[in-house]
């Protein structure tokens, strides 16, 4: 829970933001805007084999065929993004062939890391956490190597697995997230740069949580990582996805795809803390967050299970979902979402029960402060052959102050006469007697609001790993800094 | 300790308390009594600091300071506590939480060093087995799913720890049964110390038989109509309101 160091550490901040400091490195960079050429010079730059720049140029050759079909459904308003004012690729600069170790890293690049509380020689060791950092738009570092070597796990770059994993890559990229999935999705098919490449050999249940750190450090580029993680059969994983973004004041585009696969038995914990800048209080700068999430429990009383704490972007648009394709298989979906100020956040889940006696559990929590719009989108369906199907969805909106929105719109498709699906909902303000209570008791108004908010999140914070619990929780105190008084 | 002269307060608009003076010194235990609607737990929301209570006139002076231009958790800092009427349930908060941030808060407000879990913890076990909570009610989300003698025992728990030097207490006897009783009066008693003052504000005598208290009051129609010793408690209970000729009975 947020404590009185936690209400120094706010007060602390004043109006900044934390991390609003950028490292000043030479980039290489893609011309600006987006055609064929550019996609090859991403995959040149790459190195990658023709299969890869083929199915990059598909994925690009069908987002222009939808040109007017960005989706416009979600309870947010931007102005238009002039797709062709972007620069798609832009990478540290580094002597050689890249680092073979971290005394090879880029000394600046570590003094990031720094800043941002990720020593990575020391936290990896300290917390048991594997790290492969993103800087920009290619990773730089991988720790642990050895340590996942022993269990036979891969976790590397993407683009590292494209060359080493060919086949693996072949066979599930794409998969779970089609290119032709959507607009977004398309987009960053044909322009990724970089993200985790993640496989958990079968019957392995890896004890260490894997984490990546992405960090937002060019004007002006938007960010399309690529995730993919596969848990193969009887296998555990649980990863950590973090993010923090330097201050800026033009808009930046985020648009990330991450597939999970899990097999038979297997099970796949993803978390979240998304705290990218949302921009100011006016509303001005802030990055657009549009990702596109989406697990396959492919076999047998497989698990896949999201958990996300979402406190920044200036617009969030993101719905992590399970498709729930093994009998038996459970989907799990535990969200904070956090928005003050002018934020927009449309975001939640889909459920797609496919498989006999599939579960799914979904429990959000979110939070308006200041003039934000907080939107819950969520779907339960059920298909017809998934006899035996169990939902329960769980809603609490918690308002702070009188001009801001919740908003929750829950879709059920049941077409199965077998299935169960609770949906509950709530939404609330935070009572003047509980802010006198805690004030009473020697309080400040803002740690009372942390600790009230804190308690209110209570359920999702309590399945996030405990080192990002905590992270967390100080996240829940910081976004609501100005939102009382 | 604590001087209030000719305070007037609105809620809502409409004025509760109507000139009300009282002086309270360091190590007395003062008793408000008086009917419904005659300002209590008016007074009780002035001194917290509770938004909405507007004060139009008068002042308090706390330990030489204008209270009333304090924060509420500036009061709560400087010694003032408040045992609430009515205790507010703070779903998902640990009670074990909510009392370590606030026993920080204080501590470090005084320039203490602030305690660690452990030592917190320590120090909290002390403190329940003198109101008689057991570690599973503490680790409840505040006052959450408790009945009404268990949100009262946690109060006496939070003044325990706190030490306030004034104790205003609102009604902290109304619908407790006989062991919660005791545990109230306990309390009281145990923090009755020359450097501390305590405003025990009721409705019945049952508490003062066993917190004797050095001078009570009676509030009507929002000022003190009467004052005398603890003989004026028993006379109400023997007389009500009305035989002692307050306008408000």
């Amino acid at each position: 829970m947020a404590d009185a160091s936690t209400a120094r550490q706010v007060a602390d901040l004043g109006d900044r933001y934390k991390y609003g400091f950028h490292t000043d490195i030479e980039e290489d960079r893609a011309p600006k805007g987006l055609n064929e050429d550019v996609i090859r010079f991403i995959s040149a730059k790459k190195n990658e084999p023709a299969w890869m720049l083929e199915w990059r140029l598909k994925a690009y050759r069908h987002w222009l065929t939808l040109e007017h079909e960005e989706p416009s459904w979600a309870k947010v308003s931007y102005p238009p993004i002039d797709y062709q004012d972007s620069t798609y690729y832009s990478a540290p600069k580094n002597p050689g062939d890249g680092p073979k170790s971290l005394d090879e890293v880029d000394p600046k690049l570590l003094e990031t890391y720094e800043k941002l509380g990720i020593p990575l020689r020391e936290r990896g060791i300290l917390a048991g956490v594997a790290v492969d950092a993103v800087f920009d738009s290619v990773s730089v570092a991988t720790t642990f190597k050895k340590e996942l070597g022993k269990h036979g796990v891969i976790f590397c770059p993407i683009s590292e697995a494209v060359q080493t994993h060919p086949e693996l890559v072949k066979k599930y990229l794409g998969s779970v997230v089609p290119v032709a999935d959507n607009f977004f999705a398309a987009l960053n098919s044909a322009v990724f740069t970089d993200g985790s490449f993640v496989y958990i050999p079968k019957g392995v249940r890896f004890p260490m949580e894997l984490s990546t750190y992405f960090r937002i450090n060019a004007a002006n580029t938007g960010q399309f990582e690529r995730t993919l993680i596969i848990a193969d059969e009887g296998s555990y994983v649980s990863y950590l996805e973090g993010c923090t973004a330097p201050m800026r004041d033009e808009n930046q585009l985020h648009a990330a795809v991450v597939e999970l696969i899990a097999l038979d038995d297997a099970e796949i914990k993803y978390s979240t803390v998304q705290n990218w800048y949302p921009g100011d209080a006016d509303g001005k700068g802030g990055i657009y967050n549009f990702v596109t999430k989406r697990g396959a429990c492919r076999g047998r009383n497989s698990k896949i299970s999201w958990t996300q704490v979402e406190t920044g972007s200036a617009i969030t648009w993101k719905y992590p979902s399970c498709i729930l394709q093994g009998d038996n298989s459970v989907g799990e979906f535990y969200s904070i979402a956090i928005t003050n100020n002018m934020q927009q956040a449309d975001t939640g889940t889909k459920m797609i029960h496919i498989g006999k006696n599939t579960k799914s559990r979904i429990i959000s929590k979110g939070i308006s402060a200041g003039r934000a719009q907080n939107t819950y989108r969520g779907l339960v369906k059920i298909m017809p052959k998934a006899d035996g199907a169990r939902n329960f969805t769980q809603c609490d909106s918690l308002l702070i102050g009188d001009k801001c929105g919740a908003h929750t719109v829950p879709y059920i498709e049941a077409r199965n006469r077998s299935a169960h699906v609770e949906h509950e909902a709530t939404t609330s303000k935070i009572s003047e007697d509980q802010l006198l209570y805690c004030r009473q008791r020697g309080l400040s108004e803002e740690d009372s609001m942390a600790l009230i908010v804190n308690g209110f999140c209570k359920e999702v914070l309590q399945v996030l790993p405990m080192e990002f619990a905590v992270e967390a929780q100080k996240l829940v105190a910081i976004s609501l800094e100005g939102s009382v008084g | 300790m604590l001087k209030i002269e000719n305070l007037h307060a609105t809620v809502d608009g409409k004025e509760v308390l109507k000139g009300l003076t009282l002086e309270i010194k360091a190590g007395e235990v003062h008793a408000i009594m008086g009917p419904n609607g005659s300002g209590k737990s008016t007074l009780s929301y002035v001194l917290a600091g509770r938004s909405g209570y507007e004060v139009t006139q008068g002042t308090v002076i706390y330990k030489g300071k204008d209270l009333l231009a304090m924060a509420p958790e500036e009061r709560a800092r400087e010694g003032v506590f408040l045992a609430f009427q009515y205790p507010v349930e703070i779903p998902g908060v640990a009670g074990t939480t909510f009392l370590k941030a606030a026993y920080n808060a204080i501590r470090k407000h005084r320039g203490e060093k602030e305690l660690d879990a452990m030592q917190f913890l320590k120090l909290l076990r002390e403190k329940q087995a003198l109101v008689g909570m057991k570690d599973d009610m503490v680790r409840r989300a505040v006052n959450s799913g408790f009945s009404g003698g268990e949100k009262k025992r946690f109060e006496m728990l939070q003044m325990a720890l706190l030490e306030p030097s004034l104790a205003i207490l609102d009604e902290t006897d109304s619908g407790l049964d006989i062991d919660a009783l005791r545990v109230v009066s306990e309390n009281i008693n145990r923090l009755r110390k020359p450097d501390v003052a305590m405003l025990v504000i009721t409705h019945y005598q049952r508490l003062l038989d066993l917190v004797v208290p050095d001078i009570v009051h009676v509030l009507a129609g929002g000022r003190i109509v009467k004052t005398g010793d603890k003989s004026l408690a028993l006379e109400l209970e023997r007389t009500g309101y009305a035989g002692i000729g307050t306008q408000a009975a």
